[in-house]
């Protein structure tokens, strides 16, 4: 019979290893969905993790969309992962990117055709400034009245969504749009567009400030006091409190830090690659930044890859769906299978398997 | 001589890393209060959960009235006649109490009948119980009657007691104890595990003594002085903790009145606490677990805010102050919970160092913490309390529980407390470390810091005490100097009645 065990001290080894020997499992489980769909699984494999980079035929196309794709993933796993390691489950990024894009998107129409160096700045707070108040809905309603925050900021993308329809069709629609909804073209609006900074590469200001935000993680992280209060409260609540940590400081520090980190994800795509506010302007970058934050291990540095290779799955799900002709649900299929193994690896980092004869418990 | 009801033979467990009995044998006879002696980890639990069938050993055998005993559950132990009492009740405070001893039993009868059964069981051996009572509302000696009552319901023949006593009053022991002795009279046998050794030359007629999973001894506790079962339990010559004559200092701790409820729905809330401590001086907070202790450690050490004016250190007010700001001014605390209270279990030595370290140790600089330094922290307090360990990168979970206590007791120490407050400090510590937890304050306290000592531990507070106060339900006695106290005083202030309740310390 096999038995868990717990370690005496958690693994190291397990936990660089877990997140290599998840995306392994992915592929091989995926390999067997594809078959399973009627494709070849190899072929679909390469298509998704080596064609985007490699293939000549894709990869000028992809190569840069890399950066494109990974830069929100990354910025918005950045924010998330300290709150999850402080045990502050912001589930609702997805919410805050979206009314992020929104104000960012609303200074930049109601400037709109004047130039100005500050309109982009003001962007930049005012999408910052949206992704923190939308989070500030849970972080009050969880200090004040003990809700949970899972819950109220999952609802709250709900909330979001529609506020963005209603505003694509409404208040933000392109007066000389022939009645189509979306906004006006930000990304054609020289004060307020997020062009691409260098041609070809994919990076814009949202790659660079993912990248700051990496940077200030880690020494939040590892080198300051706070880091260690929002580790200490996460694995230990009363050992926190002990330590002069007040828990609801952390609740709303957290939340609208990651909250904040969100809404300017949102406003640099909305005023770059995704260029207006639309219907469909959300793709999951909020829900996928979750799966990118457990894989990069909670760990900045481990972020920045783990949101690389997320964007690799999109990217070549993406070349997928077109050139193999999968379906769209097996690529989120297959993000998910990529969390779900992780996870179920991770008990290895502080527990042994065991082979043993059963012994009543 | 007549057969044993219970003859366990060359038994072994052994668990990863540890071995937790190694060829242990023993008898228990008919009729016979057999004391189960040793230190934390020596090996009693595991022996006691393979009697009652809930692990089963690696080798040997357990021979029930001469024939083979191999219970692979609890049910079947129950149904040869074992009965057992942990030390940690398996209660639901939202039930009441017959509810409550129909959820323990294998085959309960209708909940009318078993009321009349448990009032008669009660009324036989002396442990008044109402069956119709919510057990939220009962003390622990009457909780643990409850598991009493549940055990003699079954009829056994062998019941088990996991340190049963050290929940209780020394007036709820003696009742136990006559509860106990009437068992023994009436052919019934009792295993009762300990380290209380007076408890156990009182009551015990043999006793069989573990060390590291061995048996080490066998003897008549009778024929024994405390301190010769103690140095077989410990296995070397015990160091009594000792401190030259001294004159208390100026108040260094000033409680005036304070009134706080708890946080928790099942906590106590504290009432018209007042007392002053002074430099020097080691005042002893005794108590039955559940009647204010956490609550006053959480208002002394920050986590529980008061009014300004209710706590003073050093004459300067600090009831409205977070952890750090009375840290700042020498108020430390070490709280009873090792493991995610004093210490967060997944965190190395040197990041549990900064918990408690961070401000007055200056380990943090303009928000950054300085690493290096920390670790060096840990590392002294490892070595000046002989922590043993490989090494400050450990995680904190992975010490024993003695090791731990003397890093959490020895990171406040080091820090120079004005007032140091700690809660169960050898609580769970094997022997050894517990002497040397209890010499560290005493040297503290000889230094000129004022300590206070929560403890359980009755024979702890008289040991290392000057003065003694009681906590009971919230309230604390007036302070009486420990010199000419006795127990049946002591007893009295536990139980509440305060003679002198005007008469301010």
């Amino acid at each position: 019979m096999l038995r868990l065990e717990k370690r005496p001290q958690p693994s190291a080894a397990w936990g660089w290893a877990t997140p290599v020997l998840a995306v392994a499992l992915t592929m091989v489980a995926g390999g067997i969905l594809f078959a399973a769909l009627g494709k070849d699984p190899f072929a679909a494999i390469k298509m998704i993790f080596w064609d985007p980079l490699f293939n000549p035929q894709f990869a000028s196309y992809s190569r840069p969309q890399l950066l494109v794709k990974a830069g929100p993933l990354i910025l918005i796993a950045v924010g998330l992962a300290i709150g999850f390691r402080a045990g502050i489950w912001n589930i609702g990024a997805e919410g805050q990117y979206i009314i992020g894009a929104l104000c960012g998107a609303a200074v930049a129409l109601a400037f709109f055709p004047s130039p100005g160096w500050y309109i982009f700045p003001l962007m930049v707070l005012a999408g910052a400034f949206g992704g923190w108040a939308w989070a500030m809905i849970p972080a009050i309603l969880k200090t004040r009245f003990n809700t949970n925050e899972i819950l109220v900021s999952l609802l709250l993308v709900y909330v979001a969504e529609k506020i963005l329809a209603a505003m694509a069709t409404g208040r933000m629609r392109n007066p000389d749009g022939a009645g189509f909804p979306g906004s006006r073209n930000i990304a054609q609006y020289p004060a307020a567009s997020n062009p691409e900074l260098i041609a070809n590469s994919g990076m814009h200001w949202g790659v660079v400030t993912a990248f700051i935000a990496v940077i200030f993680a880690y020494i939040l992280l590892h080198k300051h006091i706070l880091g260690y209060q929002v580790q200490l409260a996460g694995q230990a609540p009363r050992a926190a409190r002990f330590a002069g940590v007040a828990p609801a400081r952390l609740v709303v520090l957290c939340l609208g830090l990651s909250g904040a980190l969100a809404g300017l994800a949102g406003l640099f795509e909305v005023a770059g690659p995704a260029r207006m506010i639309s219907i469909d302007f959300n793709v999951g970058y909020g829900f996928t930044a979750i799966i990118v934050a457990f894989l990069g291990r909670l760990h900045p540095v481990g972020i920045v890859l783990a949101g690389l290779l997320m964007a690799l799955t999109y990217i070549g799900g993406e070349l997928a769906q077109f050139m193999l002709g999968l379906p769209s649900a097996s690529i989120q299929v297959f993000q998910g299978m990529l969390l779900f193994f992780l996870l179920a690896f991770d008990v290895l980092s502080n527990y042994r398997i065991r082979f043993a004869r059963a012994e009543a418990a | 001589m007549s057969e044993p009801l219970l003859a366990i033979e060359g038994m072994t467990k052994t668990y990863p890393g540890v071995v937790a009995n190694s060829d242990v044998s023993f008898d228990i006879g008919k009729g016979e209060i057999h004391a189960l002696l040793g230190e934390n980890g020596a090996g009693k639990s595991t022996l006691v959960k393979a009697i009652y069938g809930l692990i089963r050993p690696d080798s040997g055998s357990m021979r029930w009235r001469g024939a083979p005993f191999t219970p692979s559950a609890p049910h079947e132990a129950r149904a040869a006649g074992v009965a057992m009492v942990f030390q940690h009740f398996s209660l639901f405070d939202a039930l009441d109490v017959a509810e409550n001893v129909a959820l323990g039993m294998d085959n309960p009868p209708p909940l009318r009948r078993l009321a009349a059964q448990i009032r008669k069981v009660s009324q036989d051996y002396g442990l008044p119980l109402d069956p119709d009572q919510l057990l939220g509302d009962l003390s622990a000696g009457q909780r643990q009657r409850v598991e009493i009552v549940r055990c003699l319901l079954q009829d056994p023949h062998l019941l088990i007691m996991d340190e049963p006593t050290s929940v209780l009053t020394p007036q709820e022991v003696d009742t136990l104890f006559r509860t106990l002795r009437q068992l023994r009279s009436e052919g019934r046998s009792i295993l009762y595990i300990s380290h209380k050794l007076e408890e156990i030359r009182a009551l015990c007629d043999k006793a069989t003594v573990l060390r590291l999973g061995k048996v080490v001894g066998r003897c008549d506790p009778r024929q024994k002085t405390a301190r010769e079962l103690a140095e077989m339990m410990v296995g070397t010559k015990l160091h009594q903790p000792e401190r030259p004559p001294h004159a208390p200092g100026e108040v260094a701790l000033e409680i005036r009145a304070l009134n706080l409820a708890s946080p928790s729905p099942f906590g106590t809330r504290l009432k018209e606490v007042s007392i002053s401590v002074h430099a020097g001086e080691i005042l002893g907070i005794g108590g039955v677990a559940g009647n204010g202790q956490d609550e006053f450690l959480a208002a002394l050490s920050g986590e529980m805010r008061a009014p300004r004016g209710a706590v003073f250190v050093k004459g300067e007010p600090v009831g409205h102050l977070g952890p750090n700001a009375r840290r700042a001014l020498g108020l430390l605390c070490a709280p009873e919970q090792r493991l995610g209270h004093a210490a967060a279990p997944e965190m190395t030595l040197t990041e549990n160092a900064l918990l408690t370290g961070a401000w007055r140790q200056k380990l943090v600089k303009g928000g950054l913490v300085n690493w290096t330094k920390t670790r060096g922290f840990a590392e002294a307090v490892i070595k000046r309390f002989d922590v043993r360990t490989p090494g400050p990168q450990v995680v904190a979970r992975a010490l024993s529980g003695g090791n731990l206590q003397k890093f959490v007791i020895g990171r406040e120490i080091m820090q120079r407390p004005e007032v140091l407050v700690v809660n169960q400090p050898t609580w769970g510590v094997d022997a050894a470390a517990a002497a040397a937890i209890r010499q560290a304050l005493m040297d503290l306290a000889q230094g000129g810091a004022a300590v206070v000592v929560i403890s359980q531990d009755l024979d702890e507070l008289l040991e290392i005490a000057d003065s003694f106060a009681a906590l009971n339900a919230g309230r604390l006695t007036a302070k009486r100097p420990v010199r000419g106290l006795t127990l049946d005083q002591i007893g009295l202030m536990l139980g509440g009645a305060d003679e002198d309740t005007d008469a301010a310390a």
